[in-house]
Formats: structure tokens, sequence, C-alpha cells
């Protein structure tokens, strides 16, 4: 069961990207689609984000193992998405103007948090394999806490950059908060730890 | 009138439809993401678009030769939060306006106050083409070839007195019809504002169409303001009151956050957002961002109303 469900995750997790690239190739992004691309494929990072989140939570509600057997593949995806929304942003808003970019980075704090949050990915996502995980042994769980930093940065990202209408950040905020939430019962987390394997 | 005449073109000789869905086309198969380029629909240009069509005067004497925004882009994307606050809802949303009849107040500082009908307002002044940049604050920026009569010719006609230094504009405010207003993103209703030596400026005009037709009602049907060189949101839209005053009127997005919007709202690359750069800008249909002009490419007709201002305080 288990073998034929990852791989069809998989591919729902990638249909986001698929649906984007067709429709982009079909020029039916309206009138600016590069700035669908970006935004876009920022979307679908927080919520491959906050999907990993909720999979602890979901594993206590269900006690099933599986949602933890899903937790790092939606994480790598999330990692996915955001080098796609990253490189919209260094192709399509800057063609590589570096002295632009780290202006940009220095003075506007959305880009700062939005870098910051990236770059704290890279570790885990470099630190996902199960080899990498037995290396670090204890000290891989501690690392890997930098998700909750992350999933707070990348929500700050998104809240900073609209214009007036909060309401779409705020929603994902509060499934943010209601994640982290989850895991002030200590009790609970306790009863089934959490072994990724 | 001394203003040297920048691009003075014909509008037949304006890129059309099918060029520009040409170039738009190569520019989408040469990113690598497209195979067989021949699959994409190519629309032909044909004269009509579905409104009215306005008899009109081509006035080259402003217009720019760059190649026109198409009528489904300038149609489709739009900032217009009456009808919700993404630029693709307005165009379904805004169909639910009633335009039919309508009319605008002038008050405050005038000898002839009082309610004007729009089809005398569209009697009495000859519509001309205007083929204006747009620049939004987003940094996306069109060329539109709008169709309306100079503010000046409406002002004269109403008789400001001394004390009229401003212009405030006002939008309709119809929850009924406009769902956007059903929250309060912004306080409704849209208000803008023009110094009274701005809004007496040639550029600065009513527009009531644009491609030739009657104002879509995404745009702002059936009447309302261009201001070429300032930031696209105080173009406001759908006007139904104009209001004479000696005071400074506060725009609403000034309200929502004065240290992002002031009042000039001059589109000037070395002033930036608080959140963003402005010394760029995404044509809309381009790949790469072009450099963005002072005064979005104005400054020859209008860099003379800031002179001595500190441009950076009076963003």
């Amino acid at each position: 069961m288990h073998r034929v469900i990852k791989p069809l995750i998989f591919l729902l997790c990638l249909l986001p990207l698929v649906l984007l690239s067709i429709n982009f190739y079909l020029d039916e992004l309206g009138a600016n689609p590069f700035e669908v691309l970006t935004r876009s494929t920022g979307e679908w990072t927080l919520r491959f984000l906050l999907l990993t989140l909720a999979m602890t939570p979901l594993r206590q509600l269900t006690g099933s193992a599986w949602p933890l057997r899903m937790r790092r593949m939606l994480g790598l995806f999330s990692f996915f998405y955001v080098c796609v929304h990253l490189s919209t942003y260094l192709v399509l808003d800057h063609f590589f103007d570096w002295d632009e970019i780290i202006k940009d980075i220095i003075k506007r704090p959305y880009i700062t948090f939005g870098m910051l949050a990236f770059t704290l990915l890279i570790p885990l996502a470099i630190t996902s394999t199960n080899k990498m995980m037995k290396r670090l042994g204890r000290r891989w769980k501690s690392l890997h806490k930098l998700v909750y930093l992350i999933a707070i940065l990348g929500v700050l990202h998104f809240l900073l950059l609209v214009k007036a209408d909060l309401r779409e950040p705020i929603i994902y905020a509060l499934i943010l908060l209601v994640l982290l939430a989850a895991r002030l019962k200590p009790t609970l987390l306790k009863k089934h730890s959490f072994n990724p394997n | 009138m001394l203003i040297k005449q920048a691009n003075d073109i014909l509008s037949s000789e304006i890129t059309d439809q099918s060029v520009y869905e040409e170039r738009r086309r190569f520019m989408t198969s040469s990113i690598g993401l497209a195979v067989a380029a021949s699959l994409l629909p190519i629309q032909s240009s044909v004269a009509g678009y579905g409104g009215k069509p306005l008899t009109f005067n081509k006035n080259s004497q402003f217009d720019t030769s760059e190649d026109l925004t198409s009528y489904d882009k300038i149609t489709n994307y739009n900032n217009f939060y009456e009808f919700g606050t993404d630029k693709y809802t307005p165009a379904k949303n805004a169909q639910a306006l009633t335009t039919d009849p309508w009319s605008v107040q002038i008050e405050g500082e005038v000898e002839k106050p009082g309610l004007l009908h729009m089809e005398d307002i569209l009697k009495q002044h000859a519509i001309e083409e205007r083929i204006y940049r747009l620049r939004c604050v987003e940094r996306w920026s069109m060329v539109i070839p709008w169709l309306g009569f100079p503010l000046a010719k409406l002002i004269k006609q109403v008789k400001p007195t001394s004390k009229a230094k401003y212009v405030q504009f006002e939008t309709l405010h119809r929850p009924s019809e406009m769902n956007g207003q059903k929250r309060a993103v912004l306080d409704w209703p849209y208000i803008e504002g023009l110094r009274i030596d701005e809004a007496m400026n040639p550029l600065t005009i009513l527009a009531v169409g644009l491609y030739g037709e009657v104002m879509p009602k995404q745009n702002g049907a059936p009447l309302r303001l261009v201001v070429p060189w300032k930031y696209g949101y105080k173009s406001i839209k759908s006007i139904v009151k104009i209001r004479f005053t000696d005071k400074e009127p506060v725009s609403s997005w000034t309200k929502v956050a004065p240290n992002e919007y002031g009042f000039y709202s001059n589109v000037n690359p070395d002033v930036d957002h608080p959140r963003w750069s402005q010394s760029k800008e995404r044509r809309i249909g381009d790949f790469l961002k072009r450099d963005t002009l002072p005064f979005n490419g104005y400054a020859e007709q209008v860099a003379s109303l800031y002179h001595g201002m500190d441009l950076k305080k009076y963003y």
C-alpha cells in the first residue's frame, strides 16, 4: 500500500508546478504571468511547509505512522518550490543584478526574512538523508527544529509584502499558530515520540 | 502652448495586435518551456472589442510611440479594489455596476456647483485619443490608448474661485454593486486629489474610453481620471464627485499607509517605496524589467510643477 501511495503523493506534489508550466506555455496566466509564477511558487512553498508541520500532529491524531513517512518528502518539496520561487526573483525580478539583490536583502524586511528562511532551509535539506540522520544523531533533531523559525519567517515574508488585503497571509499565520500550538502539549508528544523512521 | 512634441506618431503606425501577439509568442517559446510554438493561439487584429464605439479625434501631441498593451491585458489586469483586491476579479465583478444613468457632483470652491450628467459631459467635450504610459506603484506598466478630454476644460467650465487650491475626487460608493466595498480594505469611498495646477496641466485628462470604445467597467467606467506622470492609484476611477477645496485632500491610500503613499505620488525611480525599489518596472508582456523614468517619462511636461520642491519629502 505504502509503495503505491508514496509515489502517488510525489506526483501530486509536482502537480502545481506542472500546471503552472502548462498554463504559462499556453499563455493562460493572465497579463502578468511572471508575477503569477513568483506568487504561486511562493505560496506553494508555504503550503508544503505547513503540510510538513502538520504531519506530527496528524500522527498523534490518527496514531498511524504514515504521516511521518511523508514528512521528509513534503519538507523537500517545500525546499524544491522555494528554489523555483527564488529563481523567479533572481531572474525575472533582477536578472542577476547582484548589487540590486544585495541592496534588496538589506533594505527590505520582507526580502530579508524570505532570504533568511531560504538559507536556513538549506542545511535541513542537506541533512535530510538517512545517512545524515544517523551521523548527526540527537543533534539532527535539534537542527531540524529550525523549521519552526523558518515557517514563522516565511509567513512574515508574505505578511509584509501585501499592500492592504491581509486576508491570505493571515490564514497562513493562523494555520501556523495552530500547528505550533499543537506542539505545546508535551505529554501528547511524549506518547508517540517522533522518530522519523 | 509651448510643449515639445516628443513622440509624434499616428495611431495607425503603432504595433497592431497580431505583431504584438507574435512578439509575445517568440518570447514564450524562447524561454525554453515551449516545444511547438505553433500551438499558441494567435488573435487577429479586429476592429471592435464589444463596447460602444466613440467618435474621437487623434491627438498625437502627447502620444508615446511605444507598443500598445493589448486590449485583453488592459481589461483583465486591473487594480480596482471596489471589485476585489486581486487584479483578475474586477474584469468579472465590475460587470454588475450600473453606469447609466451617471452624474458627477461639482462642489466646493466653484462659482458653478451642481450636478453634471454624463450625457451632457460627453456632448460638451470633444473626445480625443491619448496614448499614455501607465505606471503602477506595484512596478508594472502598460501603454494605453485612452479616450477623453482635458480635465482643464471641465474645470474652466465650473469656474473655481481663488480659494480652490486643490481638487478632490471621489469614486462611487455602492456596495450593492461594488462587492469589494463590503469589506473595509480601504476607507470607502475612494478619494484622490490633485493640486489645482496639476489638475489644469494639459496631460491630465478625464477618460471616458479606451481602444476606440466606451470605458470598460473594470477600467473605471464611465468617467475616470488619468494622470500619466503619477502612480496608477492617483488616476481615480468611476468618479461621482469633484470637490474644489483650499485644503490638501487625504487620498485613500495615504490614509492606509501615509509613509508609503504620499499626496504627490509622482513616478520617481529615485524614491523607493519603503518596501520595494521603484527604479525598475515590468512592461506588461515583457520578459525583463526596464528602467523607470522620472515622472514616468513626462518630465518635460510636468517637472516644472515641482520646481524647488524636495521630491523625497513630497513623495
